[in-house]
This record gives structure tokens, C-alpha cells and sequence, in this order.
């Protein structure tokens, strides 16, 4: 018996303190919550089963006339996962309709983590705007910024010298390590690999420290700012990186013996939540699942943006699109992501981390004390922040978990009118319904970890 | 309205968004390399969906993203004659793989009937980016097969990313705020 959080409905009787009644309304998210069969109207029901996917030509995929809308509803159960299930990566909610230990349906209830961040958008000026956007993806942080400062600077029309353009491309690779080695910490986890879990976090470590030695944080770092970025590399990065490079590369390499090849591993991650290209494509995924079913789109390589098209690496494709496919490619993804770290690590070119103008960036500190000037540009900028042409522009770069774009619309003020990102986890959460049909529950939870959903940037 | 760019640091820079010609990349505007303009398409309400068939019919396989904006307070914006400027306006990302090009599809939605066509039939993706706008600006699309909340609760008043949405403000609370016992 808890103690009652509400004291009216608490009834004394015979002196004896009852419970309060549950509130089950209250906690209901009504028509966003799964319903059972028999209050689903046939249409809804047939969507839900399959039929969303029905007019992609794909073989193998139900008719309408396979789909058993008359079964009873007591010979299924509708169970609820979530929000606070430790393996939903988050407050996913995710509600699953079995039959048996087999998935027919699911929901994923979203929205618990919603604090209205573009919304708050419109409240920050520019220069503020990249501390919001940090926030979102927090395992790539940086992404978020890089995507925000490209489309501001899309509308601004600034020139970066080639030296932030590297640096931004250098930090993005060493986010795409980190997050991707996140992923395989909790993905082993929810395997039951706990000692997967240690490996990744361990060597993800590696890589937020030297973030924090470069940006002063670990996470959410508000390091990439429209006009370039906050601060130079400090000395001596490039033993850190190598450092970095070298340890990491030889440890997937034990990810290989302890994962790759290990049967149970296999057994429970080979041709589980599979997935083919057309549907990928139709329900508009992105990032590693796209990958998986073998369609090679990367937008560094496809739409290369910032200097990608200076670099070498191959884009990493599966073939089936199932849970170990989407495993293989992110591994690999960390190999070619530090192959690309050692190329720009080499390549680095000298000159300003920033652009020199001093209406987008702030001068050096030190010349605040002897110019009025950059006295007066350096308290415009914290202030008011500078203006942005009129206009609206939409970029998307490739994350770690697919392309994340931001539509930036500009009234010509120094705040934006409406700042949208699209999310990659937002968008790949409605695989979820497709990847878990037919599937077993306990396959669940390695399928949903597979889809690598992060849930400040799918409720953001 | 013609370009009023406040000439404070972009030198009168042609953002690819600006459109002077609705449905062609315009030629030769100063921007960054790597950066091509996006194909922009200002359709009616009635022939939206016609239009992003046609598209999907092209080779844009992807529905990139679906957002709306609301113009309450901005609403000299540049459009193209013939369109005229309404508060919302849905705004459509189109991705073509095969082609390697993005197309952005942007539709007048009227304050006092805010509804449009869904795209859930022709990419699938669509519904709960649909699902968003729908939640977010309260622009409803006709045709989505599960048009419910997504972001905020259910029995939410109003749309957030309105702009005549109150902001609100959470009262600092120091003396006024309740006491553990």
C-alpha cells in the first residue's frame, strides 16, 4: 500500500487507510493507443496488419484477404511496453498485440519526452539556436549542430574557411564512432552480451574525452556554431586522434570474436526483423536500415556535403535488411569512419576555425580591449544576435542514424521564424510496426534496439 | 515581396529558397559548392496531390520530410503569381535516389479550412510526419488513415507551433511554492 498521492480519494474505512483508486484515465493516451480488434474498424485493422505496405510491389507480403479480422479478440492479448522499460532506449511505449509469443501488431505511443524544442527555436536567436539543437539526438550532438549551423549558413551565405569545413567533418566522424559504439554497448545489452555493453561504453569514453578536451563537454557541446566552430583543435590532437584511431579499430576487431561469429549471437540476430528495399524506401527510412536492405544511399557519398567529396570510403550495404545486417553495417561504418578520421587527421589544413566576419562571429577576446569596434560586434552578437536574410532553406546530412534535416524558415530577424529538424529516429520508429509483424517477443526488444531509436530527437 | 533581405551580413545572397522561377534551380546564384538548389513547387490546394504523384512518377521515390509553417506573422513572403500567400503552408520534401535530387513541394493551406490532400497513399512514410503537422499546427490531411495526436497528449487544447499559441510561462516559484509537509 503506497501512501495516497491524491487525499480526497482516499477513503477511511473502519479506520483502516485503503488505497486510492487507480486513475486509469489519466494515464490513457486514447486514440493514440492500440486497440483491440474488436473496436478496429477492418480497414484500421487490415493498415496496422500489413496492408500499409500492401501497394509496394513486393512479393510475400499479405493480401487483403489473408488478413483474419474476424479473430476473437480473447484469443489475443494486448500488452503494453513501456514508457519505462528498460530496453526502449528512452520512453518509447510501444504496445503489441501477441498471439501466443507472436507479434500481429504493434503501436509505438511516442510523445513523452515532447518539450516543444521548436517551439523554443523561435524563442533563441541564431547564435542560441545551437545549444537547442544540440539537445535532440543527444548521442550525436554534434550532427544536430552541424546540420543547424549549415542551414542558417545556407540563408547566410557565408563562405567557411576550409579549416572549420574539416573540423566539422572531423568531429562528425568521431560522433558517427561514438554513437555507433553506443549502439553496440546497448544493442549487446539488450542481447544479453553484457560485457558488450562494457566494451562499447569503455571505448565511446575514449572518444567523449577528447571531445571534452576540444569543446570543454562531453555531450551537447554547442560546438559547431553558425560561421564555424567555437574553438581551434588544441595541441597536440593529432596523437589523440591516432590514439583514438588505433584502439577503436583494433577493437572491433574483438567485437568480431566476442559477437560477429558467436552462434547465439547469430541465432538470435540472422534473418530476425527483416525488411526489404521498396519498403525501406516507401516508409521513408534512412541511415543504417536503408543501408541494410542493400540500397546504398549515404548522403556523404550521394549528396556530399561540407568536403566529403574530397575523401575516400565506401558506403557499407547489407542484403537482407535484418537485425545483423544492421549490425554488420554500423560495425563496419566505425571502420570507415576511422579510416576518415585518419584522412582528415592527415589533410588538415591551417587557417581560421571561423569566419572572419565579424557580423556572424565574435572577435578574439583580446581585441574586445583595444577596439570599440569589437567591443561593440562582440555585444551585438551576444545580444541581439545577427539577421538573417529572408528566406528558407532545408539541408540534411547523413547522422549516425540517418539523414537529419533542418528547414529552417527566416524572417529576416535574427531569430528563426520556424526551425523543423527531421528526425532519422522519428521517421525510422515507423519501421517498427513492419519489422516486429510475425516476429517473437523476445525478438522484440533486439529489433527495436536495432532500429537504434533515440527518443529526444523523436519527441524533440 | 522581392528580395528585403536586411543587408546586415548576407550581401543580398539569393538563398535557393528565394524563388524567382517556382520550378527550375535558378542558374547561377552565389552559394556554396557543394550545395545545389532544391527544385521548388508552389501547387493549389486541389492539385497538391496530383503534383507529388507526378513526382513520385518522376523518380522521387522518398518523402523526405512533411512539415508546415505558420505565416500568421510573416506573411509577406515570396511566392510565385498566381499563388496566393494563406497562414499555413505545408511543405513537402521529396527525395529522388535514382536522380539524386530533392524537390520541395510547398502548399497554401487557408486559416479557415485547414485541410489538404495526405500523401499517406503515395509514400507510406508520410503518416506520422502527417501525424505531427496535424498535432503541431492543427492542419488535417484528408485521407490519413490515423489522423490522432502524436507529440502531445491526447485530450491537448490548441496546436503548439501555432503562432497565436501562447507561449506560457512557468511561475518562478520561491516563497509561493508549496512545502514538503
Amino acid at each position: 500500500m503506497t501512501d495516497g498521492f491524491d487525499a480526497s480519494s482516499t477513503d477511511l474505512v473502519g479506520g483502516v487507510r485503503r488505497a486510492p483508486r487507480a486513475p486509469v484515465a489519466e494515464t490513457s493516451e486514447g486514440a493514440q493507443e492500440l486497440a483491440t480488434r474488436s473496436a478496429t474498424p477492418p480497414e484500421e485493422l487490415a493498415r496496422e496488419v500489413g496492408a500499409a505496405v500492401l501497394r509496394i510491389p513486393e512479393g510475400g507480403v499479405a493480401g487483403a484477404g489473408d488478413i483474419d479480422v474476424e479473430r476473437p479478440s480473447d484469443e489475443t492479448m494486448i500488452i503494453n511496453m513501456g514508457p519505462q522499460h528498460p530496453s526502449t532506449h528512452g520512453v518509447l511505449r510501444l504496445m503489441l498485440e501477441l498471439d501466443g509469443e507472436t507479434v500481429l501488431r504493434t503501436k509505438p505511443v511516442i510523445g513523452y519526452l515532447h518539450t516543444g524544442m521548436e517551439k523554443t527555436a523561435e524563442e533563441l536567436t541564431y547564435v542560441q539556436g545551437a545549444t537547442n539543437v544540440t539537445r535532440m539526438d543527444y548521442l550525436s550532438p554534434l550532427n544536430n549542430e552541424l546540420v543547424f549551423s549549415l542551414a542558417t549558413e545556407a540563408l547566410l551565405g557565408v563562405e567557411l574557411p576550409p579549416r572549420a569545413t574539416w573540423i566539422r567533418m572531423l568531429f562528425s566522424e568521431l560522433q558517427r564512432i561514438s554513437s555507433h559504439l553506443m549502439w553496440m554497448a546497448t544493442n549487446g545489452m539488450d542481447l544479453g552480451s553484457t560485457s558488450m555493453m562494457i566494451y562499447g561504453f569503455r571505448e565511446r569514453e575514449m572518444v567523449l574525452a577528447f571531445f571534452e578536451k576540444t569543446t570543454g563537454l562531453r555531450m551537447n557541446h554547442n560546438y559547431i556554431r553558425p560561421g564555424g566552430v567555437a574553438a581551434d583543435l588544441p595541441d597536440g590532437w593529432e596523437d589523440d586522434i591516432a590514439v583514438i584511431c588505433d584502439t577503436v579499430l583494433e577493437r572491433t576487431y574483438e567485437y568480431d570474436e566476442l559477437l560477429t561469429g558467436q552462434p547465439i549471437f547469430r541465432e538470435r540476430t540472422v534473418g530476425v526483423g527483416s525488411l526489404g528495399a521498396e519498403e525501406a524506401i516507401a516508409l521513408s527510412l534512412t541511415g543504417p536500415i536503408l543501408r541494410s536492405t542493400g540500397v546504398a544511399w549515404d548522403l556523404r557519398r550521394t549528396m556530399p556535403y561540407l568536403d566529403y567529396a574530397k575523401l575516400d570510403f565506401d558506403v557499407i550495404v547489407g542484403t537482407y535488411g535484418d537485425n545483423f545486417d544492421r549490425y554488420a553495417v554500423r560495425l563496419n561504418e566505425i571502420r570507415e569512419s576511422i579510416g576518415l578520421v585518419r584522412q582528415i587527421a592527415e589533410r588538415m589544413p591551417p587557417g581560421d576555425y571561423r569566419v572572419q566576419d565579424r557580423k556572424v562571429t565574435p572577435p578574439p577576446r583580446a581585441r574586445i580591449d583595444e577596439s570599440m569596434e569589437a567591443l561593440i560586434h562582440h555585444f551585438k552578437i551576444f545580444t541581439e544576435g545577427f539577421r538573417v536574410p529572408e528566406g528558407e532553406a532545408y539541408v540534411a546530412i547523413e547522422s549516425p542514424r540517418g539523414e537529419i534535416g533542418c528547414y529552417l524558415v527566416s524572417d529576416g530577424t535574427s531569430k528563426p521564424y520556424r526551425m523543423h529538424i527531421r528526425g532519422p529516429s522519428f521517421v525510422n520508429l515507423q519501421a517498427l510496426p513492419t519489422l516486429l509483424r510475425g516476429g517473437l517477443i523476445a525478438d522484440a526488444i533486439a529489433t527495436i534496439s536495432s532500429v537504434d531509436p533515440v527518443m529526444g530527437e523523436v519527441d524533440r | 515581396m522581392t528580395d528585403a533581405a536586411p543587408a546586415s551580413t548576407g550581401e543580398g545572397v539569393a538563398a535557393p529558397s528565394e524563388p524567382g522561377t517556382p520550378q527550375a534551380p535558378e542558374p547561377g546564384t552565389p552559394q556554396a559548392p557543394e550545395r545545389r538548389a532544391d527544385e521548388l513547387a508552389f501547387p493549389t490546394r486541389e492539385s497538391y496531390h496530383d503534383l507529388v504523384a507526378s513526382y513520385k512518377a518522376a523518380g522521387f521515390e522518398m518523402l523526405a520530410d512533411l512539415t508546415g509553417v505558420d505565416y500568421l506573422s510573416h506573411p509577406g513572403r515570396a511566392l510565385p503569381p498566381g499563388i496566393q500567400a494563406e497562414r499555413f503552408e505545408v511543405v513537402a520534401n521529396l527525395l529522388s535516389l535514382s536522380l539524386r535530387r530533392r524537390a520541395r513541394v510547398r502548399v497554401q493551406v487557408p486559416e479557415d479550412d485547414p485541410v489538404v490532400d495526405t500523401l499517406w497513399d503515395l509514400y507510406p512514410g508520410a503518416e506520422a510526419m502527417e501525424r505531427e503537422v496535424f498535432d503541431l499546427l492543427g492542419v488535417r490531411f484528408d485521407g490519413h488513415p490515423d489522423l490522432t495526436r502524436i507529440l502531445m497528449p491526447e485530450d491537448w487544447e490548441g496546436h503548439p507551433l501555432r503562432k497565436d499559441y501562447g507561449v506560457g510561462r512557468v511561475p518562478v516559484q520561491f516563497k509561493e511554492a508549496p512545502g514538503p509537509r
